[in-house]
């Protein structure tokens, strides 16, 4: 008998069709108007690489130890670097970063001992050109320039 | 009289896939039709070959672990899990309590995100479009936590070998309880949405049957085994990671269709959310692990297998006493559940296959590898 009302009555359909009619409240909705409203990503997001300066005196605080390409899987990086013959250290000239076959898997800033490689929050990564995704000493220390769009 | 009228029926080869959105990815099975009726099918597999055992034998036991999060790519932790607990046992480590509770936390987490995006995807293919915005509302608060936690939010690369390289962060805990706490009446809301709906019931009762010893000939695990009403579940009968120290129920069903399916997975996240309640209680201190610079493990093999969402993920590593590994082979749930497909879907009809296919949850990353 019970089956029999519920069968008639439309009793299943019925309790779908109330779910769906609570879940119409607007604090359910989580749409986010992306290019306006830009989303909070995590403290610890891994996005654009950067190469970390020292912000007193501009010197890059890289010291061309190659440990980060040797950590990377997909052999990415590229660090130049010649010995300065005064201090007998070696200096950071150049540094290349294919973002094109990056992963973000975060190896090359757990391997940099003094922090000057890090996946930053940057995550509007894309460019018009395949060249535009290789980035150079100076790209990798400005970090991109997103367009910033308001409503 | 001719030889052939309209009314004569010939048999008729089909082709779904790649490009078809309820192949979950990009899966090609030849059917063989006899008016609705399924003759026979025959999978394409390989659209998605990536050659990743392959690469791993190029790479360092360290450099290969982001690459297993793109087999299984809606299940990344628990790849990363597999992988990391078979280079610790070759290396005869283990990771600190702290970050093995911590590992139960986050496979538990991905357990329940891999499970939403099954019922979504898999209502969707019935039918029920609502379900999907539902699942992955949800699901982005799992999400959230994993990008709060390493800073990725699919392919993770949260679990490092011997331990972990992120410290938890701050209201991690509190983060977790309120998922749970939110978490438990929205599975009642999916199954308010589905179980008695009687469209749903008649698309599934009856559908796709595969008895507990076809599923053992075919080696099908997970789920689906249980659906069958084979009580294995790798987390009791092979602790790893701790699991023993947790009470949790294994689901199973009787019938071993697809509704039966559904039911297990549903009350497989109920219990994913329990063990996730009791491990966030008793989260001890100390410290996390740290990855060891160089790994470079004893001449020998090593089998590890858990329990992945989709059922027995298996990792077996050969070393040959270098920094990279000698082989590496993966045994993936996908790959081997989807050989039953021929079985349940011999004899149905073709709007079946779909349901069977999404019932089955698999991830072409992990079939193709």
């Amino acid at each position: 008998m019970g089956k029999f009302f519920r069968t008639i009555f439309l009793v299943d359909l019925f309790q779908g069709l109330w779910v769906t009619f609570r879940n119409q409240n607007p604090k359910y909705i989580y749409t986010e108007q992306y290019p306006a409203q830009r989303p909070q990503v995590a403290e610890r997001y891994r996005g654009a690489p950067r190469l970390n300066i020292n912000p007193d005196n501009g010197e890059t605080l890289c010291i061309a130890c190659n440990l980060c390409a040797l950590a990377c899987p997909e052999t990415l990086i590229v660090v130049g670097s010649e010995r300065n013959e005064q201090t007998r250290r070696k200096e950071l000239t150049t540094f290349t970063y294919d973002l094109s076959r990056c992963m973000f898997c975060g190896l090359c800033e757990d391997a940099c001992p003094v922090d000057a490689l890090e996946l930053t929050q940057d995550f509007e990564l894309a460019t018009y050109t395949r060249d535009g995704q290789i980035w150079d000493r100076q790209m990798l220390e400005e970090g991109p320039k997103p367009t910033q769009y308001k409503c | 009289m001719p030889d052939a009228t309209f009314l004569d029926t010939t048999e008729l080869v089909l082709n779904m896939g790649p490009q078809h959105p309820s192949t979950h990815g990009v899966l090609r099975v030849i059917l063989k039709l006899d008016g609705e009726k399924v003759i026979g099918t025959e999978c394409v597999i390989g659209y998605l070959h990536r050659g990743v055992e392959k690469i791993g034998e190029n790479r360092t036991y360290q450099q290969f672990a982001p690459y297993v999060d793109r087999m299984d790519y809606v299940a990344a932790v628990s790849n990363g899990l597999g992988y990391c607990l078979a280079v610790e046992k070759l290396l005869n480590i283990e990771a600190p309590p702290r970050a093995q509770v911590t590992r139960v936390i986050l496979t538990e987490l991905n357990r329940i995100a891999s499970h939403l995006l099954w019922l979504g995807t898999h209502a969707l293919d019935i039918g029920a479009i609502t379900p999907v915005f539902y699942c992955f509302r949800e699901r982005e608060e799992v999400l959230k936590i994993f990008e709060n936690y390493c800073g990725a939010r699919l392919t993770t690369h949260a679990f490092r070998i011997g331990g972990l390289q992120y410290e938890l962060y701050d209201g991690f805990e509190e983060q977790v309880k309120a998922f749970c706490d939110m978490f438990l009446p929205k599975v009642d809301e999916y199954e308010e949405l589905l179980t008695n709906n009687r469209i749903w019931v008649a698309r599934l009762k009856g559908v796709g049957i595969l008895s507990g010893d076809e599923c053992k000939e075919f080696g099908v695990t997970g789920p689906v085994l249980r659906a069958a009403g084979v009580k294995w579940d790798l987390r009791k009968a092979q602790p790893y990671s701790g699991y023993e120290q947790y009470d949790f129920e294994i689901p199973t069903g009787q019938n071993g269709d697809t509704y039966d399916r559904y039911v297990v997975r549903m009350q497989e996240m109920r219990q994913a959310v329990r063990i996730i309640r009791q491990a966030v209680e008793k989260i001890p201190s100390g410290p996390i692990g740290k990855t060891p610079k160089v790994i470079k493990p004893a001449t020998g093999e090593v089998y590890v297998s858990i329990e992945a969402p989709k059922g027995e993920l298996g990792y077996f590593v050969v070393s040959d006493n270098s920094t990279q590994p000698y082989r590496v082979r993966v045994r993936p749930p996908s790959f081997v559940n989807l050989q039953a497909l021929d079985r349940m879907v011999r004899g149905g009809l073709v709007a079946d296959v779909v349901a069977i296919i999404g019932t089955l949850d698999i991830v072409l990353g992990e079939v193709d590898r």
